[in-house]
């Protein structure tokens, strides 16, 4: 392995065109670098495409322009340090963030949160997993050229969610909620009625969007057999989340693991036929109906009670030497915390399995063939988020 | 929970020659996992892959740990005659432990819904014989993270299609995850390098 240096990355990985023993060059291919600046690539993200005419036959994803090593940061500081640091993975899903986390350090510990706590988790993941996957329809859908009525009818609802979170946390988005052995604040007055209102009428704005979008011409000819992703590849390259399941593949981490308290919760998992585009739109508009059925119930069975748990310590914290792999599914797939102690205040080794980043890998699988046009869809449909690839 | 003497059992009747060892876990989280010596590591992948009762078909994590070389003290009491007298004495060995940098694996199946089995790679030193074996080409999901091993650890994963740096620029030189690894002070961006920040890197890089 050696890498120059001297070269520019860019310049570095191009494919030239073949050119024969005569000097004659067949088949011109133009690299085109996608990004980082580029309103489709939902942040700083580079993509080195190479076209031939219109047709992609090689795109090498390039990203880290984000990268802050937040592993190392991690590991100097404390470990409820680290707990705001995480909402900026994936700063559209800070709750879920705190939560894997959280859950990481509690099986280290040995730490289990009250019943309270594990139905305000529950309650505060899915209202996180709605807000997820309803942005994510607006941006595929803008991406796709329906210029802002999508998104803004998505950001309209979502700042509804955002509300709510901000009346609980005190942040909109960057909550910094969850605490090892429960949760860091009781949830306010009135705030179970407005939360019930928020869920009871979200269906009817599902209805909307639904009726709006899921036979739109456009949105049919655009994502129908574009980015398919076969069940094997998507098992083999450790996909998670709506791209796994609209492959066909039924693997729900709530429902494997049952970590928290999701075994008391009926909800069902949405699964694709045909792995494309359209698929994981649908799968995740479906997704999204199975979360109000959870809120719901979650809502109204939400018992009195404790929200810390009493052996919880927040100062002096210092789990035994050992290490612990947690993992929930987060709304982009399983987000995993990796935490290895050695007995001292800040973990030895602190590491984060980030789905968008994992979910890259068959990026180039899924584009080739298709034009220059489809890249900026299928990207669109993986769902990344650069705080969470690049770290 | 799986019964880790069997499947490392299982794994040496495999696999010939390969040494397995389980790390034990005293944590609430109880999660063992297994070492695996290198030269067979794709062999030991391709087992429990394929295996029908583990099918272990999803590598969900990939990451690496730097363990610095470090001195374990552990106290014994020894009979010893003093003065005359025979006493129990407590004494401190040392011994030391040399560094070495491990690759983790965290391996579930997503047919039989069964995981974590962690499987772990050492290297035998953490400067030049740094090498460990690539399982992405049982496992494709391992591409990128075992690329970001590489960039963050330094560690080279024989058998890898692609393997350059992933987070880190080109022309990056370090390795900014070890232990050891000190981050230069002129890394903040200055159209024009003068004064306080040459000087500062200067003594950082005394060439």
């Amino acid at each position: 392995m050696s890498v120059d240096t001297e070269i520019s990355p860019a310049r570095q990985y191009s494919v030239l065109p073949k050119v024969s023993a005569d000097g004659s060059v067949d088949g011109e291919l133009l690299e085109v670098a996608m990004g980082p600046q580029h309103p489709s690539t939902h942040g700083v993200f580079r993509m080195d495409v190479v076209l031939d005419g219109e047709t992609v036959v090689r795109l090498k994803p390039v990203f880290g322009y984000l990268h802050r090593n937040h592993e190392q940061i991690a590991e100097t500081a404390s470990y409820l340090g680290s707990m705001p640091y995480t909402d900026r993975l994936d700063y559209f899903c800070s709750l879920t963030n705190n939560w894997a986390y959280a859950l990481t350090v509690e099986k280290l510990a040995g730490l289990q949160p009250p019943e309270r706590a594990e139905y305000i988790r529950i309650i505060t993941a899915e209202l996180t997993r709605v807000v997820n996957h309803t942005c994510l329809a607006g941006f595929l859908l803008m991406d796709m050229g329906a210029l802002g009525t999508p998104l803004m009818y998505a950001f309209r609802e979502r700042e509804k969610i955002l509300d709510l979170f901000e009346s609980l946390t005190g942040a909109r988005m960057m909550c910094n909620y969850m605490r090892f052995g429960g949760c860091r604040v009781d949830l306010p007055a009135g705030w179970l009625e407005e939360a019930r209102k928020v869920v009871a009428d979200y269906p009817a704005f599902l209805d909307e969007f639904e009726n709006l979008l899921n036979t739109n011409e456009i949105l049919m000819a655009r994502t129908q057999k574009v980015g398919v992703l076969s069940r094997e590849l998507a098992i083999n390259a450790s996909i998670t989340g709506p791209g796994l399941r609209a492959s066909g593949v039924d693997y729900d981490i709530r429902k494997v693991d049952k970590y928290g308290i999701y075994d008391r919760f009926e909800f069902r998992v949405p699964l694709g036929d045909h792995g494309d585009v359209y698929d994981r739109y649908m799968v995740r508009v479906l997704e999204m109906r199975e979360s109000l059925k959870i809120l719901q119930k979650a809502l109204t069975d939400i018992p009195e009670g404790p929200i810390m748990d009493p052996k919880a310590k927040i100062r002096g914290f210092r789990p035994k030497p050992g290490e612990s792999y947690g993992r929930i599914e987060a709304p982009k797939g399983e987000l995993g915390f990796y935490v290895i102690s050695d007995g001292s205040p800040n973990p030895y080794r602190y590491h984060v399995r980030a789905p968008s980043f994992i979910n890259l890998t068959i990026l180039e699988d899924m584009c080739i063939g298709h034009t220059v046009a489809d890249v900026v869809v299928i990207l669109g449909s993986v769902d990344i988020v650069l705080g969470e690839v690049d770290r | 929970m799986f019964v880790f003497d069997q499947i490392a059992r299982r794994i040496q009747d495999a696999v010939p020659g390969v040494r397995v060892e389980i790390i034990p876990n005293d944590t609430p989280a109880a999660q063992l996992s297994l070492l695996i010596s290198t030269e067979h590591a794709l062999a030991v992948a391709n087992f429990l892959k394929n295996d029908p009762n583990l099918q272990f078909d999803y590598a969900s994590s990939v990451t690496g740990v730097d363990w610095l070389d470090a001195v374990i003290k552990a106290k014994t009491k020894v009979k010893r005659v003093v003065d005359g007298v025979e006493k129990e004495i407590e004494e401190t060995t040392e011994t030391r432990r040399p560094g070495y940098l491990e690759v983790v694996y965290h391996l579930y199946s997503m047919r039989l819904k069964h995981g974590p089995l962690i499987i772990r790679q050492r290297t035998a030193n953490r400067s030049d014989q740094n090498h460990v074996t690539s399982l992405t080409p049982v496992w494709r999901g391992c591409e990128f993270q075992e690329r970001e091993v590489y960039d963050l650890y330094g560690i080279i994963l024989d058998g890898h299609p692609d393997l350059r740096r992933i987070l880190m620029w080109d022309g990056f030189k370090h390795y900014p995850m070890r232990k050891d690894y000190v981050p230069p002070d002129d890394f903040e961006y200055e159209p024009t390098p003068h004064d306080d920040v040459l000087a500062r890197a200067k003594e950082h890089y005394p060439k």
